[in-house]
C-alpha cells in the first residue's frame, strides 16, 4: 500500500463514493424513492439538484436508491458467479478425467450462445424477480469464472507441494481449500472487479430492455428507460444514470487494473 | 483427402454439432425448467380452463422429447411455428427483420473493420508514444460504457442539438438505398464505437507478437521503413489472428445489435426478440434465440476455418 498510482486513487475514491451512497441511501436521499414531488422533467434547481423525472419524482433521490439496487444485485450475482464458477473449476481440475471433460464441454456449449440472448430466452418463461435475476445472471456468468479457475487450478495441481499433500493422504476437500484456493486467490481477485463491472452493465442492459428490475423499484438501467422519451425534447434526464454506470465501471476498472499489476509483480506472472 | 480439407470438414461438423446442442439448450431453457410455461404466460390470475386450453395449444401435454424433436424438425424445414400473441407465422415476420438486422450489422462491419485494422497498425507504429497511449485509454473507457449510453449521448448531441440525423432509425421498403443509409447512420456509429476499441487492441497485440520474430529484425536491418515492415512482413503473418479477432467482434456485433435496435427503434431481430420476451411469447423467443445462436456459432466457425486456411504450414504439408 506504499505507492498508489493516481489513477487507482481516483478509481478508489469514486468506487467508495458509490458504495457508501448505496449503503446509506435512505439517509442521503433528499426525497423518497417513489415520491412525486414536482412537475414532469423540471430543470435542476436548489430543490431538485438533478431535476425531476418523467412523472415528477426527484431524479437525485431515484439515482441514489437506483444505485443501491444496481450495486446490490450486481454484487450478489458476482458472488453467485464466483462461488459456482470457482468451486466447479477447482473440482474439475482436481478430479480430472471424464468429469473434467463433461463439465468443460458443457461450459463451452453455454458460451456458444451469447449471454444476453440466453438470459432473454430464460427470462421469457421465468418470473422476473430480484432473486431470479441474481441467479440467472450469476449462473450464466459463472462459465467465465469456471474457465479461469480451472486453468489456474490445473497449473497449481501439478506443483510439488500439492503432490506432497496428496502423498501424505489428504482428501480432495483439503487439496482444494488448503492448497489450491490460497494460491489461486490473486488472479481470481483481479478478475472479481471485471466480473462486477460486467454484472453492472448486464443488469443495466436487462433493465433498460424492460426485463430487469421492475418499476416502481428503481435501478440505473430502468431510470434510463423511464426517461428516454425526454431525450428527443432535449431533456438530458436519461443521460444522468448512464453516466453513473459508466463512471462506476471505469473506476472499478482502474482499481482492478492496479490490483492486477500489483499481484502480477508480486508473484512474477499471472497464475504461476 | 487433403489434410486441410479434412480439418475444415472437422470444424464444420463440430459447428453443426454445437448448433444442435445449442438448440437443445435453448429448448430446455424455455420448456423443461421448473415452473409451468402456461402459468407464467397467463399470470397468476388465469382460470384453470384457459390454462388447460393454452397447454393444449402449446402441445405441453406431450412429453418434452417429442416436443423438442417436432420443433427441431419444423425449424430445419424453415417452419418456426406461429406467434402466440398475433397468430402470425414466425418465419414470415422474421425474414424482413433479419434482413434489416444483417443490413445494419454489415454496414457497421464495413466501417469498423478497416478502421480498426488501420488504427491497430498505427498503434504498433507509434508503440509506447501518445497515439498508442490514447488508443489504450479509449479502449478502457469504451469497455466500461454501456451501448445505450453511447446511443443516447449521440442522439442528444448529434440528432437533437445539432439536428444532423434523425433520432429514430425507421426504415421501410419504399426508401432508396441512400435514404436507408442516412437513416441508419447513428446506429452504425454506435455499433462501430462499441467494437472498434476491442478489435483495435487485439489487432495491435497480434501484430506486436509477430514483430518480435527474427525476420522482422532482418527487414528492419536491411533498411525498410517501418510502415513497409509492418505492411509487407508482419501483416501477412498476423492475418490469422486478426481474422479471428474480426470474427469474434462480428459475433459480438450480433449481440450489440439487440440493444442498439431498441435505442433507435429499428425494425430488426433484436427489437422483435425483446418485444416478445416482454409478452412471454415463447415460440418467437425460441426461434429468435436459435437464429442468434446460429449466426454466432457460424461466425466463430468461419473464424476457425479461415485461420486454418491462412496458415501456410497447413496448406503445404511436408
Amino acid at each position: 500500500m506504499r505507492h498508489i498510482p493516481i489513477s487507482a486513487l481516483i478509481g478508489l475514491f469514486f468506487t467508495s463514493l458509490y458504495f457508501l451512497a448505496a449503503i446509506f441511501a435512505p439517509f442521503i436521499a433528499p426525497y423518497g424513492m417513489a415520491e412525486v414531488v414536482g412537475d414532469v422533467w423540471e430543470q435542476s434547481s436548489s430543490d431538485f439538484l438533478l431535476g425531476t423525472d418523467s412523472i415528477g419524482r426527484d431524479l437525485l433521490s431515484r439515482m441514489i436508491y437506483g444505485g443501491r439496487t444496481t450495486i446490490f444485485i450486481a454484487t450478489a450475482a458476482t458472488v453467485v458467479s464466483f462461488v459456482t464458477g470457482a468451486s466447479l473449476g477447482f473440482f474439475a481440475a482436481v478430479i480430472g478425467g471424464a468429469v473434467d471433460q463433461a463439465l468443460s464441454r458443457f461450459v463451452d456449449l453455454m458460451m456458444s450462445i451469447p449471454t444476453l440472448i440466453f438470459a432473454l430466452v430464460i427470462l421469457s418463461v421465468m418470473p422476473v424477480t430480484v432473486p431470479m435475476l441474481i441467479i440467472v445472471m450469476g449462473l450464466l456468468d459463472s462459465t467465465r469464472v469456471y474457465r479461469l479457475a480451472r486453468a489456474v487450478a490445473v497449473d497449481i495441481n501439478v506443483m510439488d507441494f500439492v503432490e506432497a499433500a496428496k502423498l501424505r493422504g489428504e482428501g480432495r476437500t483439503w487439496i482444494i481449500f488448503r492448497e489450491i484456493l490460497p494460491n489461486a486467490l490473486s488472479p481470481l481477485v483481479a478478475e472479481l472487479g471485471l466480473r462486477f463491472i460486467f454484472m453492472v452493465l448486464f443488469l443495466s442492459t436487462l433493465s433498460f430492455l424492460g426485463l430487469g428490475v421492475q418499476p416502481p423499484e428503481a435501478d440505473w438501467g430502468g431510470i434510463v428507460k423511464e426517461n428516454k422519451e425526454g431525450i428527443v425534447y432535449g431533456i438530458p434526464a436519461a443521460i444522468v444514470p448512464a453516466i453513473a454506470i459508466a463512471t462506476l465501471a471505469i473506476s472499478v476498472n482502474l482499481v482492478a487494473d492496479w490490483v492486477l499489476n500489483r499481484t502480477t509483480s508480486l508473484k512474477g506472472g499471472r497464475g504461476g | 483427402m487433403h489434410p486441410v480439407l479434412r480439418l475444415v470438414a472437422q470444424r464444420f461438423a463440430l459447428g453443426l454439432l454445437l448448433l444442435w446442442a445449442a438448440s437443445a439448450l435453448i429448448f430446455a431453457g424455455t420448456q423443461i425448467l421448473p415452473g409451468d410455461v402456461a402459468q407464467s404466460i397467463l399470470g397468476q390470475s388465469a382460470t384453470p380452463q384457459s390454462l388447460a386450453n393454452l397447454r393444449e395449444e402449446l402441445g405441453l401435454n406431450d412429453p418434452a422429447m417429442t416436443r423438442y424433436f417436432n420443433w427441431l424438425w419444423g425449424a430445419l424445414q424453415g417452419d418456426l411455428g406461429t406467434a402466440l400473441t398475433n397468430g402470425k407465422d414466425i418465419a414470415d415476420s422474421m425474414g424482413y427483420r433479419l434482413k434489416n438486422t444483417l443490413f445494419l450489422a454489415s454496414c457497421a462491419a464495413i466501417v469498423s473493420v478497416p478502421l480498426a485494422i488501420f488504427l491497430g497498425l498505427l498503434a504498433v507504429r507509434y508503440q509506447g508514444r501518445w497515439p498508442d497511449k490514447m488508443i489504450s485509454g479509449v479502449t478502457l473507457a469504451s469497455i466500461s460504457v454501456p451501448e445505450f449510453l453511447i446511443g443516447y449521448i449521440l442522439i442528444y448531441f448529434v440528432a437533437v442539438k445539432l439536428g444532423w440525423f434523425t433520432s429514430v432509425a425507421m426504415i421501410d421498403d419504399r426508401m432508396t438505398f441512400l435514404q436507408s443509409l442516412n437513416a441508419i447512420a447513428l446506429p452504425v456509429i454506435v455499433l462501430t464505437l462499441v467494437v472498434l476499441a476491442h478489435m483495435m487492441r487485439m489487432t495491435r497485440a497480434a501484430i506486436l507478437n509477430v514483430m518480435q520474430s527474427a525476420y522482422i529484425e532482418t527487414a528492419e536491418l536491411k533498411g525498410l521503413n517501418s510502415f513497409k515492415v509492418i505492411y509487407r512482413h508482419a501483416f501477412p503473418n498476423a492475418i490469422a489472428p486478426i481474422v479471428n479477432v474480426v470474427m469474434l467482434n462480428l459475433a459480438y456485433l450480433v449481440v450489440g445489435v439487440v440493444v442498439v435496435e431498441v435505442v433507435f427503434v429499428y425494425p430488426g431481430m433484436g427489437q422483435y426478440l425483446v418485444d416478445h420476451v416482454a409478452k412471454r411469447d415463447v415460440p418467437v423467443v425460441q426461434a429468435c434465440g436459435l437464429v442468434f445462436a446460429a449466426v454466432y456459432i457460424g461466425l466463430n466457425m468461419i473464424a476457425d476455418i479461415v485461420s486454418i486456411l491462412a496458415n501456410p504450414r497447413l496448406r503445404h504439408p511436408k
